[in-house]
C-alpha cells in the first residue's frame, strides 16, 4: 500500500526525523494561509500516489502567499501525468504546501528488504535527488548498502559507515545515526515494504532535513495496521481496480488490451496474458479468481468485464486444483443469467471436478467458445476479439 | 530416488483440523502420503481423519515420529507455527499458507539460519513426489512419475505445465513449488542444486516469474554448477511495471525484475527457454531427445 508524501512525513515527524515545515491544503485559501503562516519561500508540492512529479511540473516555488494561491490553484483539481503513470494521469487533490529549504547538498537513504539475504539494507548515497536505479545504472560506487540483522536491529556503527560514506562530518555523522536509527524504528513498527528519504537535505547550516519522504507498507500486515488502512486514498488508484476490490476480487489489474481475463492463479494468469500477446491479441486485464470456491466472485468477474469498456471477448482459463471447475462452471452460467453478455467468451477448463462442470456448461446451452488447451484458448479468444471489434 | 520427499516421508499437518488442512489432508492420504500426525493447539488427543492429534509439534514429533510437516496455520499465526516446527527440529516444513506479513518471515529466515531445517514456501502449493508421497494441495493425478524435476514459484501455472509433460509421457521425479512469495524459505538455486545431486533426475524445468532475482541467480548457479539440462519459462512478460500481480513477490520495482531480462540471464546461461507456456512440454521432449 502506498500513501501521500504529507501522510508519509506525518509518521516521520513522529519518529522524530527532521523536515522541512509545512501542512497539507486542499483548498486554494489554505494554500494561501498555510504560506502566510510559514513565511517567505514555499513550495507547492502536488500530492499523488506517482513519482516523476517534478519533472511533470507538480511541484513549484512560490515567493509569497498570493502566488502559493495562484500555484496551489492551477495543481488543484487538476490531474497530473508523469512517467509513472498513464496518459490519464492521476488526480490532484491536495498539495503540500512546504517551507523552500536552502540545502548544500542533496542525498539519499532509504531501506527496504533484499530478497536476496532476506534481511533488510539500509542505502545511502551521495548522489540524492535522482532515480536511485539510475545511479545504479551509472555510479553504482556512489551507492552504500548496510545489511541489518533483524535480530538485533540497526547498530550506531552501521549508522556511522553510512554518514562517513556519504561524506557527513563532525555532528553530521551522530545526527545522520539518530535519523537512520528512527527510520528503522519506523519500518519495523508499520511493517514497510520500503522507507526512502529522497533527497536528504543538508542544510546551509549543516542541519539534515527530510525533503521528500515514500513509504510503501506490506500488504499481508495491514490487518494489524488500522491506522495505516485509513490512509488508503482510493482516488489514485485505477477506478476499475477499487471496484474489484469492492466486489471481493483482490487480484485484478487493469491492463490496456481488449481480451477479459479470469483464471485462477497468479503465475497462470500472467502467462495467459503472456500466451494471448504471444497469438497477437492483449489482455485488458490480470484477473486471479483465487482459490475460493463461490459463484459469487466468479459472476462479480463477469460484472468486471461488463463494467470495462475495453472489453470485446473473454477467456476463462481454470485449471482446477484447489478451485473447482463445476463451481466455476455454476458461477459463469449464474453470470449469464443476470447480466446481458454481449461479449464471446472462450472457456478453457481442466482439473478438480471437470466432468461435472462440463456437464454443468453443456447442460446450460449457452453459446460458449470452448477451448482443448491453453494455447487453443487464446488462439480461439484473439479471433473472437477480433471478430467483435468489426 | 527423489528430492525432499518420497516414501519414508512421515508427515505432520498443522492446521490439521481447519478447513483447509482437512481437505488437503484427506487428498495427501488418498495419494499414499503417510500422514502420521496432526497438531492443531487446544486439540490434543483427539483424532482427526484418521490421524491423532496433538496439542504441539514437539509432542507430534516424540510421539509419531514425524519428520516433515506441511503448513496450514492462517497467516497471523503462520511464522509461529513454522518456528514451532523448526525448534522441534523437523528437517523439512512446507508452508501453504498465503499472506504472512514480510518481517514475520524475515525473523523466521533469521532463526533458520545455521539450521538443517529446510523450509519451502509460503504461499506454495507444496512439493510432490509422484507414486510416492505428496506434501500439498496439488492435484494428485496430473503426475506422473518420472526423471524430469519441475520447480516453479506458481501453482496453477505448474498444473497446466505438469499436465503438458504427462501428456507427453514425460515423468517428474519430484515437483516443488517454491511459492509466490518475495522472501521464500527455499530459492531456485537450492532446489536446483538438490535436482543435480538426484541420481533419478535427468534434467529439470523451472518456471520463474516477474519480480526480484531468483531467476538470475538460478542463471548463475547454472551456469557455474549444472551439469544437467534445465528448460525454462519466465510468466509476467506483458506484466505492467510497479503493479503486484497476485502474488506478493511478482511486481517489476526495476529493470532486474522483468521477464525479459530473467529470461535472458537465463537462455545466456545455458538453460534452454520456452517461448510461450503451452510449448514448456514441447521444449522439454525436444532436450530430452537430444540428450
Amino acid at each position: 500500500m502506498k500513501v501521500h508524501e504529507y501522510q508519509a512525513k506525518a509518521l516521520l515527524d513522529r519518529y522524530g526525523i527532521p523536515l522541512p515545515r509545512g501542512k497539507v491544503a486542499s483548498t486554494t485559501t489554505a494554500a494561501k494561509e498555510i504560506a502566510a503562516e510559514i513565511g517567505g519561500k514555499v513550495m507547492i508540492k502536488a500530492q499523488v500516489y506517482a513519482g516523476g512529479r517534478g519533472k511533470a511540473g507538480g511541484i513549484k516555488g512560490a515567493d509569497n502567499p498570493v502566488d502559493a494561491e495562484k500555484e496551489a490553484g492551477r495543481l488543484i483539481g487538476s490531474r497530473l501525468v508523469t512517467h509513472q503513470t498513464g496518459v490519464a494521469g492521476v488526480p490532484v487533490s491536495r498539495v503540500l504546501v512546504e517551507e523552500a529549504s536552502e540545502v548544500s547538498r542533496e542525498l539519499y537513504l532509504s531501506l527496504l528488504v533484499d530478497s536476496t539475504s532476506r534481511f533488510p539494507v539500509m542505502m545511502a548515497s551521495e548522489a540524492g535527488g535522482m532515480d536511485i536505479e539510475e545511479v545504479a545504472q551509472s555510479a553504482p560506487e556512489k551507492i552504500i548498502r548496510c545489511h541489518i540483522d533483524p535480530a538485533i536491529g540497526f547498530q550506531p556503527f552501521q549508522g556511522r559507515e553510512l554518514a562517513y560514506g556519504m561524506s557527513l562530518d563532525g555532528g553530521q555523522v551522530g545526527e545522520a545515526t539518530r535519523l537512520m536509527t528512527s527510520l528503522y524504528r519506523l519500518f519495523v513498527d508499520n511493517d514497510c515494504s520500503l522507507a526512502e528519504i529522497n533527497p536528504l537535505g543538508v542544510t546551509s547550516e549543516g542541519r539534515l532535513l527530510a525533503l521528500d519522504a515514500k513509504l510503501n507498507f506490506d500488504d499481508n500486515a495491514l490487518y494489524r495496521h488500522k491506522d495505516l488502512q485509513e490512509l488508503q486514498d482510493e482516488e489514485q488508484e485505477e477506478p476499475l481496480e477499487v471496484q474489484a476490490r469492492e466486489w471481493g476480487i483482490s487480484n485484478y489489474v487493469k491492463m490496456d488490451g481488449d481480451i477479459g481475463c479470469m483464471v485462477n492463479g497468479a503465475g497462470l494468469a500472467m502467462a495467459v496474458s503472456d500466451l494471448i500477446q504471444h497469438c497477437g491479441g492483449r489482455a485488458a486485464n490480470f484477473l486471479d479468481i483465487g482459490t475460493l470456491n463461490n459463484t459469487d466472485r466468479v459472476v462479480n468477474a463477469f460484472r468486471m468485464f461488463v463494467a470495462d469498456p475495453g472489453v470485446n471477448a473473454v477467456l476463462v482459463n481454470i485449471f482446477g486444483g484447489m478451485a473447482r471447475v463445476d463451481v466455476i462452471a455454476t458461477g459463469i452460467v449464474e453470470a449469464y443469467r443476470q447480466m446481458d453478455i454481449r461479449f464471446p467468451v472462450v472457456i478453457r477448463l481442466a482439473g478438480t471436478n471437470l466432468k461435472e462442470g462440463q456437464r454443468i456448461l453443456a447442460d446450460s446451452q449457452l453459446d460458449l467458445i470452448e477451448a482443448a488447451d491453453f494455447l487453443d484458448g487464446a488462439r480461439k479468444v484473439v479471433e473472437a476479439a477480433k471478430g467483435a471489434r468489426r | 530416488m527423489s528430492i525432499l520427499i518420497d516414501e519414508t516421508t512421515r508427515l505432520l499437518v498443522q492446521g490439521i483440523t481447519g478447513s483447509e488442512g482437512s481437505f488437503h489432508t484427506q487428498r495427501c492420504v488418498e495419494y499414499g502420503t503417510r500422514v502420521v500426525a496432526g497438531v492443531t493447539p487446544g486439540k490434543g488427543g483427539s483424532q482427526h481423519l484418521g490421524v491423532p492429534v496433538f496439542n504441539s509439534v514437539e509432542r507430534a514429533v516424540a510421539e509419531m515420529g514425524a519428520n516433515a510437516s506441511l503448513v496450514f496455520v492462517p497467516p497471523a499465526f503462520a511464522a509461529d507455527g513454522i518456528l514451532e516446527a523448526a525448534e522441534a527440529g523437523v528437517p523439512l516444513i512446507v508452508c501453504i499458507t498465503e499472506g504472512i506479513p514480510v518481517l514475520d518471515m524475515m525473523k523466521v529466515h533469521r532463526y533458520l539460519q545455521g539450521k538443517s531445517t529446510r523450509l519451502i514456501g509460503p504461499n506454495c502449493p507444496g512439493v510432490i513426489s509422484p507414486g510416492k508421497c505428496k506434501a500439498g494441495i496439488m492435484v494428485g493425478d496430473i503426475h506422473l512419475a518420472g526423471n524430469v524435476g519441475v520447480v516453479s514459484r506458481s501453482g496453477t501455472l505448474t498444473y497446466d505445465v505438469v499436465s503438458q509433460l504427462t501428456g507427453l509421457g514425460i515423468g517428474q521425479s519430484t515437483c516443488v513449488g517454491i511459492g509466490g512469495d518475495a522472501l521464500p524459505g527455499s530459492t531456485f538455486v537450492d532446489i536446483l542444486d538438490l535436482f543435480e545431486a538426484d541420481h533419478d533426475t535427468v534434467a529439470v524445468v523451472l518456471i520463474g516469474e516477474i519480480g526480484g532475482v531468483m531467476e538470475q541467480e538460478a542463471a548463475d548457479f547454472i551456469r557455474l554448477g549444472m551439469t544437467k539440462p534445465v528448460i525454462a519459462f519466465v510468466a509476467g512478460g506483458t506484466a505492467p511495471p510497479g503493479k503486484r500481480m497476485g502474488h506478493a513477490g511478482a511486481i517489476i520495482t526495476g529493470t532486474a525484475g522483468k521477464a525479459s531480462e530473467k529470461t535472458k540471464a537465463l537462455a545466456q546461461a545455458g538453460a534452454t527457454v520456452s517461448s510461450h507456456p503451452a510449448e514448456v512440454g514441447l521444449t522439454t521432449r525436444r532436450v530430452l531427445k537430444t540428450m
